[in-house]
């Protein structure tokens, strides 16, 4: 019995995985002031360049490392569009997003289907995942470092009265939650399955973005909320029998929006940076 | 600030200036100035696919909008473009995130196809009740996270997008299960709809003229209600500033759940006419919609608020999706490219936003200055 729950618990930390590294990314973006929505799109190019580096070269290492750049590298144009012009940031994450998924659907269509000579072991994701989310809630809560970027997303005028850049922060920041989304899709296409297949995200990204509110933007919160989605995939795995496919597969989104809202019925701060989602405007008064 | 005239900054001969006002030539500008640079992106992407990106456009250029076969495809996706894209006017001025156009389209098109198949109605009954059961569906899809929104404060960026997922899981546990058509061996789709319950075409094309008809009254009537009725100044208000709204005593709940009502079931009508005008049954939630709803807020977006400048974009947006089949078929390049196209057109769109606000004014320094 106990190997049993043994068993499913480390099959959900595995489904959670992909999750909890993108939640980790969008959470530093977020604490910084900026939602990111693009996090489905930057995964599926981090996926798709881990794949092609991995497979042209032997080295599923040299994989992981094109997923961290290529997905960082994507995050920039939405950066550039969000913090120095100022743009919407829910609409450029979703343009991110359409662009991640439409250049990694067109670019990956020669790796569709292709074997990979050397996966990675899941192990060393889970891992790393879950040492990143401790590494990442010390250095936020606990270092100068964290709590500028905490300020950037609070109230930025401080930080620049601190003189430091607010924009170069947020820039960051993104650039670090890109990196992470590329690392989770690396997990799916160098170890999960491990190929390319377009829309191999499956909407995985857009959860990512929910753990990020339903853990509180908190870093080991996430760990907690990734291993909640992680088991309730894994149970939608093994009910298949029972339960039509279809169900179960919107199970995840259903339970989103209802994570979402029992998050709002709770009592007291929600635990929302202040300046989330406002651009920030050097010398202005909001 | 340099001495008079807020100027913001000199090049050369020209002074940048600050200009809140923008004149519509200016807006004509800058988006087409975006656009174009989408354009010149996305050739960088076909080229690194390994095609030419001169003889992808020509092609394009030459199989969409030189073909008489290829412009009415385009006319034909703008259909849905155009429905959802006005609902999504009315739900962004008034601040409302609808990201759920597609999952609300879907909804339409499940409640079209549940009345065709299964409602007793007499023949002439049939497609008046389609359309009515699509814009309740859908507005119903909408209405919940604005409820969500309204009551809990929760995210309808969020809500109307997990919806999306929701409806699609739904659409296909609807032809692999009770809906699952009799004819449909190893097919996953309905029964064929009884022929009252198809809708006429434009000869010799896929273009549904009423849902066409249907569409451009709806943004019609959308431009009406905002600048000319009294219902159109507490949807703006609500949008520009909430607080204000409700210190004025202006109904903001009943704003924001009419504005979703509407918004979720315009596009819910787009799901009828896709169905009932192209496909004649309930099949596969990628092939109902190529993701009409997604592409239905860069259409809004493009219309800059206005229901009537949807038109325009919806043909323009459906003119991409149209150059996507001729990419598809011609230079045999997957339909994900009409993705790279609206995100790049999304992005540089709302990227020049800021540049609205600036004119360039041409001043040079005198001598002595």
């Amino acid at each position: 019995m106990d190997d049993l729950v043994l068993a499913m618990l480390v099959r959900a930390l595995a489904f959670g995985t992909p999750i909890l590294l993108a939640g980790l990314g969008e959470i530093y973006a977020e604490r910084s002031g900026v939602v990111n929505l693009g996090v489905e799109g930057m995964m599926a190019v981090g996926a798709l360049a881990a794949f092609a580096v991995a497979q042209s070269s032997g080295s599923p290492y040299l994989g992981v490392l094109a997923a961290l750049l290529a997905a960082a590298l994507v995050s920039l144009p939405f950066a550039l569009a969000s913090i120095t012009l100022r743009a919407n940031q829910y609409v450029a994450g979703l343009a991110l997003t359409m662009l991640g998924l439409g250049v990694s659907g067109l670019l990956g269509k020669p790796y569709e289907g292709a074997p990979l000579a050397h996966p990675l072991p899941e192990a060393g994701f889970i891992v790393t995942a879950l040492l990143l989310a401790v590494l990442l809630w010390f250095f936020l809560q606990h270092t100068y470092g964290g709590l500028v970027l905490r300020s950037a997303g609070e109230n930025p005028e401080t930080v620049d009265a601190m003189g430091i850049d607010v924009y170069r922060v947020r820039y960051a920041a993104v650039i670090f939650g890109g990196a992470m989304s590329g690392l989770a899709g690396a997990f799916l296409s160098l170890a999960y399955r491990p190929s390319w297949a377009d829309g191999i995200t499956s909407g995985l990204g857009w959860i990512a973005v929910a753990l990020a509110i339903f853990a509180a933007w908190h870093p080991l919160k996430a760990v907690g909320a990734a291993l909640l989605f992680g088991a309730l995939y894994h149970l939608s795995y093994r009910l298949q029998a029972a339960v039509s496919p279809e169900f179960l597969k919107a199970m995840p989104y259903l339970f989103v929006v209802v994570v979402l809202s029992l998050s709002a019925l709770r009592k007291g701060p929600s635990g929302a940076p202040e300046s989330l989602g406002i651009p920030y405007v050097r010398g202005e008064r909001r | 600030m340099d001495g008079g005239g807020g100027g913001l900054r000199r090049i050369g001969p020209f002074l940048i200036e600050k200009d809140l006002v923008a004149p519509p030539i200016r807006v004509l500008l800058v988006s087409a100035a975006a656009l174009a640079l989408a354009f010149l992106t996305a050739a960088l992407v076909f080229w690194a696919y390994g095609v030419d990106p001169v003889l992808a456009y020509r092609t394009i250029f030459v199989e969409t909008l030189l073909s008489s076969g290829g412009f009415a495809e385009g006319v034909r996706r703008a259909i849905p473009l155009l429905l959802a894209g006005v609902g999504l006017v009315l739900a962004f001025r008034a601040q409302f995130w609808n990201i759920g156009a597609e999952g609300q389209l879907l909804l339409g098109a499940v409640a079209a196809a549940g009345v065709a198949l299964f409602a007793p109605l007499p023949a002439a009954l049939l497609l008046p009740a389609m359309f009515l059961a699509g814009f309740v569906a859908g507005g119903l899809w909408a209405v919940l996270p604005a409820l969500l929104k309204l009551r809990l404060g929760v995210n309808d960026v969020l809500t109307t997008l997990m919806l999306n997922y929701v409806a699609v899981y739904l659409v296909e546990w609807l032809i692999h299960g009770p809906w699952r058509g009799r004819t449909a061996f190893g097919f996953a789709y309905s029964d064929r709809f009884p022929e009252p319950a198809m809708l006429p075409l434009i000869p010799g094309t896929y273009v549904h003229w009423p849902t066409l008809l249907l569409a451009l009254a709806g943004a019609l009537a959308a431009w009406f209600v905002l600048t000319h009725t009294t219902w159109g100044y507490p949807v703006r208000v609500t949008g520009d500033n909430p607080e204000a709204a409700r210190y004025a005593h202006m109904p903001v709940f009943r704003v924001v759940f009419a504005v979703a009502l509407a918004s979720g079931g315009f596009a819910g009508l787009a799901g009828v006419g896709e169905v009932a005008g192209v496909h004649g049954r309930l099949l596969e939630a990628y092939q109902i919609s190529l993701g009409y709803g997604y592409t239905a807020i860069i259409v809004a977006w493009l219309a800059r608020g206005n229901p009537l400048g949807a038109m325009l974009t919806a043909l323009f947006m459906g003119l991409i999706f149209a150059s996507g089949d001729v990419m598809k078929i011609s230079l045999q390049m997957p339909f994900r490219v009409t993705d790279v196209f609206n995100g790049l057109i999304l992005f540089f769109l709302i990227s020049s936003e800021r540049l609205l606000y600036y004119r360039v004014r041409w001043a040079p320094v005198r001598k002595g200055d």
